[in-house]
């Protein structure tokens, strides 16, 4: 076994979470999705840095999940936002700006 | 001299150990089982807990491939902070606001279905191919693989990363900010009715009737909830029974005797003296 495994590994993650942004209508759950796609891309990070035997993709890696914590916070907000005025969380309905 | 050569030597080949691989082959199953459990869930609170089992695994393997530090943080950032944030806004939103089965454009579920495995077999040939035979240098276990990870860390943020970091500062600001602004800025859309809008609403006759709804027991013989409203003629009121109270069956009370009233003083018939307790034989004694 080869640290390519956990490259391999990411590569699937990616996909499905890719798979789920595409296929499914509730709007939490597509950002759960881009959780998961952002993990896969950490994994491989840690294992660059592992093959390269440097920590400079630790230190990136680090940086994606403090993007992604914000980005959390303020994609729920909008989702938050969008149900009080339409009392529904799906991205389907979604379809005006303002209303 | 030679100490010299073999601190300029490049480091040895790292070799992954067996229980390195045991644990990959465990807890990597599972984390491709969750991220399948998180997509295919119909119901929204089971998603995230199946993302939550797959960011547990990621964290293992964060740990084993010597970045502890991102490990840990993965625990407790993602699946302590982020994925209880989003069950909070599940619950907030609504766990019953599961997906519609209706396809909007159709077929692209399939189309989806069918890119998503055209770009995992082209990642996985792309990184298959051209990564089976490296070996990997590996991070020294006394320098930052482990003791020295987050001195490793803290010294590349604060002197090549220094910029980034500091950007990461204002993104987190505005997200704060935004946060805010975003969740606070409904309460306008809900003006509440004063006083006079709403006796003008009544009068108009957006209401069922002008007045409101007679209380319970007006004119009535007794103030209870349960007693309805009597009309002038002496009729009963249908809008002020309750019809909770309405519906609720009713038994009657049986024959029981009611609490004694003689049970403080002591005074009572014989028959209660002997279900009572040692004190009132005591009384008794003293009779």
């Amino acid at each position: 076994m080869t640290p390519t495994y956990y490259l391999l590994l990411s590569a699937l993650l990616f996909s499905i979470g890719a798979v789920g942004v595409l296929v499914r209508r509730n709007a939490i759950v597509v950002f759960m999705c881009i959780e998961l796609m952002l993990n896969a891309v950490n994994l491989s990070l840690v294992t660059f840095s592992r093959i390269n035997g440097e920590l400079d993709g630790q230190v990136m890696a680090f940086f994606v999940m403090v993007v992604a914590a914000a980005e959390v916070v303020v994609g729920l907000a909008i989702i938050m936002s969008i149900f009080r005025t339409r009392r529904t969380a799906s991205v389907d309905d979604a379809n005006l700006l303002k209303y | 001299m030679i100490l010299e050569l073999l601190a300029q030597a490049p480091p040895a080949p790292e070799v992954v150990t067996t229980g390195e691989a045991v644990t990959f082959w465990i807890l990597g199953p599972l984390a491709l089982l969750g991220a399948l459990g998180m997509v295919f869930a119909r119901n929204a609170v089971h998603s995230a807990l199946a993302l939550v089992g797959t960011m547990f695994c990621l964290a293992v393997f964060y740990i084993v491939q010597q970045a502890p530090f991102l490990g840990f943080v993965q625990i407790i950032v993602y699946t302590g902070a982020i994925m209880m944030l989003f069950l909070f806004v599940l619950m907030l939103v609504g766990r019953d606001s599961s997906d519609s089965v209706v396809e909007v454009l159709r077929g692209q579920r399939l189309a989806a279905l069918a890119l998503g495995i055209g770009l995992a077999v082209l990642l996985v040939a792309a990184v298959g191919r051209s990564l089976t035979n490296i070996t990997a240098a590996g991070l020294p276990a006394d320098g930052p693989g482990y003791s020295g990870n987050v001195t490793g860390l803290g010294a590349l943020i604060f002197t090549d990363f220094l910029f980034a970091f500091e950007l990461t500062s204002a993104l987190l600001i505005t997200a704060a900010l935004g946060a805010m602004i975003l969740a606070h800025a409904q309460s306008r859309g809900h003006l509440k009715r004063g006083q006079r809008a709403t006796v003008t609403a009544r009068l108009r006759g957006e209401h069922d009737r002008i007045s409101p709804l007679p209380g319970p027991g007006v004119y009535a013989t007794g103030n209870s909830v349960a007693v309805p409203a009597v009309l002038p003629d002496g009729s009963i009121a249908p809008e002020s029974i309750s019809a909770i109270i309405d519906a609720t069956p009713v038994r009657e009370v049986e024959d029981e005797p009611g609490p004694d009233a003689h049970a403080l003083t002591g005074g009572r018939s014989d028959e209660t003296d002997r279900q009572a307790g040692t004190d009132d034989d005591i009384h008794e004694d003293h009779r």
